[in-house]
């Protein structure tokens, strides 16, 4: 495409059929804990 | 729903319900806020061509070819995508009640007098005491009873300060350690601790058991100093940060993060990262905004917000400098994996507080989180009989993003997952509201992990810094959100 570049990103509608393991870390577990953010936990599967 | 923004020079969209991030140029990013705000294709282009009449290179054919290329990625799923999560956001009311983490408050008590601190000094506004090793033992048999089938279990040694009671860590590490392969558990110990206590053998224990250390330490000396003091009223800092450079040095690449903590009275915070790793040399950082009343002399007002944007913004390019200068840092809130990140689950599942997620007392009291430790109104049972008060695990099972109005119109609302439960208690009274300053905050701080991923991605310099595209069987067939 000549004007957009899109990053590969992960396809939020397909892991709605498949994702869900609740292997990944609790947000608050890691450094934060006063805010929350779940967008930086890794995903656990490999 | 679409946002867009400006920032560093890129042009950047995301498409919030399908996670696509896109780099565009000017005629582009113009296109899509027209298309965002309701016009049909013919009145864009229309306006499109008054717009930029006055520019030879931008001509009705390329006009034409923008809106090819943005349909193209709508029929894709990866532009103006609709929001097909919300039933399952209400259907977390049936979820399985699993505990996969636990913050042991193994010491309600410290040997620093942090005039900030959330935890009253380590108190949580109650009485002092320390985790027995029964107790913690107990805690731990609880975690893996109502663990189900989930492997990785967390376990966050915090207090008051966890190092004031040693000796029960180092014992429950050990007990946990000794049951975890025959119960088909992996253990993850994160160690959080002021410092004060470090000495050589807690640095060879937490090098070894510890999968994650928090060190806390706010930055410049004087910073440090102003709220990081003891008990006589004398500053940490010089007794802390050669602990915390020897504990680093000696970790040998495992996890750690120097986490501090801002205030009205360093809204310039970035000079304290900056401090933290040129002149101290760690690489993992971390820095929350200061939790504090309204009103407090150290609480953040509206009129620091512009200079917190400012500093994250600038964060945000030093450290892609830095990345060209192959001496790259890491912030924790900047840490975003595009490709492999969370999936949707964890996304619309907000912070499992109170569910998968809880807080221990030294008495073995059950809590929803560390935050929430010492109100009695938030007291959930306890670890010998369980929870008890259902009614409010089910509350916290249905506080995610799809149950706060406020988020409805939010564009981080899949970044968040509907922010912080205590934060959203002590701003609004109710685990439903939100923290709008931090909101505020965390929008910019997502704008800011965003564009960092961009520049790698764009930026010849940055070639093969960016992560790897996702596999396309990344999304196990076998998993679902009950198992």
């Amino acid at each position: 495409m000549k004007h957009i570049q899109t990053l590969n990103t992960r396809d939020m509608a397909k892991s709605l059929q498949n994702g869900g393991c609740g292997e990944c870390q609790t947000s608050c577990q890691s450094a934060c804990k006063t805010s929350c953010g779940i967008a930086n936990q890794p995903c656990e599967k490999k | 729903m679409i946002h867009q923004y400006k920032l560093n020079g890129y042009n950047i969209v995301l498409d919030v319900y399908s996670g696509s991030v896109h780099a565009v140029d000017e005629l582009a990013y113009d296109a899509i806020a027209l298309l965002d705000a309701g016009d049909d294709r013919e009145t864009a282009a229309q306006k499109l061509a008054a717009k930029y009449a006055g520019h030879p290179e931008v001509t009705d054919q390329d006009i034409q070819d923008c809106f090819d290329d943005i349909q193209e990625l709508k029929e894709a799923g990866k532009l103006f995508s609709q929001d097909i999560y919300a039933d399952h956001a209400f259907d977390f009311k049936g979820r399985s009640n699993v505990v996969k983490a636990l913050c042991l408050h193994v010491a309600h008590t410290c040997n620093l007098n942090c005039e900030y601190c959330f935890a009253a000094q380590g108190k949580f506004h109650g009485e002092s005491g320390l985790m027995s090793f029964e107790t913690g033992k107990r805690a731990l048999d609880f975690l893996i009873e109502n663990s189900g089938t989930r492997r990785n279990l967390e376990v966050d040694f915090f207090g008051g300060e966890p190092l004031m009671n040693f000796e029960v860590c180092k014992q429950l590490v050990a007990y946990a350690r000794s049951i975890e392969k025959e119960k088909g558990k992996n253990f993850r110990f994160t160690l959080t601790t002021n410092g004060i206590g470090i000495t050589d053998e807690v640095i060879q224990w937490a090098n070894k058991e510890c999968y994650n250390v928090v060190l806390s330490l706010d930055g410049r000396k004087e910073v440090n100093d102003r709220f990081r003091k003891d008990l006589a009223g004398n500053g940490s800092y010089d007794r802390i940060v050669p602990k915390f450079q020897k504990l680093v040095k000696a970790r040998g690449g495992k996890g750690y993060y120097m986490r501090g903590t801002f205030t009205h009275y360093n809204t310039d915070f970035t000079n304290d990262l900056f401090h933290m790793a040129d002149d101290l040399g760690f690489s993992e950082l971390s820095m929350e905004p200061v939790v504090s009343k309204a009103g407090s002399p150290e609480a953040l007002t509206d009129a620091d917000l512009p200079v917190l944007f400012d500093q994250y913004e600038l964060l945000a390019k030093d450290m892609l400098r830095r990345e060209k200068a192959g001496k790259p840092i890491t912030f924790y809130h900047y840490i975003l994996d595009l490709a492999h990140g969370p999936c949707i689950y964890k996304r619309i599942s907000g912070c499992g507080s109170g569910t998968e997620y809880m807080a221990v007392t030294p008495w073995g009291d059950l809590y929803p989180c560390h935050q929430f430790v010492g109100d009695p109104a938030y007291k959930l049972g306890d670890i010998w009989n369980g929870v008890t008060n259902t009614a409010l695990r089910d509350e916290f099972k249905l506080c995610n993003v799809y149950a706060r109005p406020d988020c409805k119109d939010c564009w981080a609302r899949l970044y968040c997952a509907g922010g912080c439960a205590a934060n959203a208690l002590h701003a609004t009274g109710d685990i439903h509201g939100i923290y709008e300053y931090g909101c505020k905050v965390f929008r910019k701080r997502i704008e800011c992990a965003v564009m960092i991923q961009v520049a790698k991605n764009l930026d010849p310099e940055l070639a093969g810094t960016a992560p790897a595209p996702a596999a396309q069987d990344e999304d196990c067939e076998s998993c679902g959100i009950n198992c």
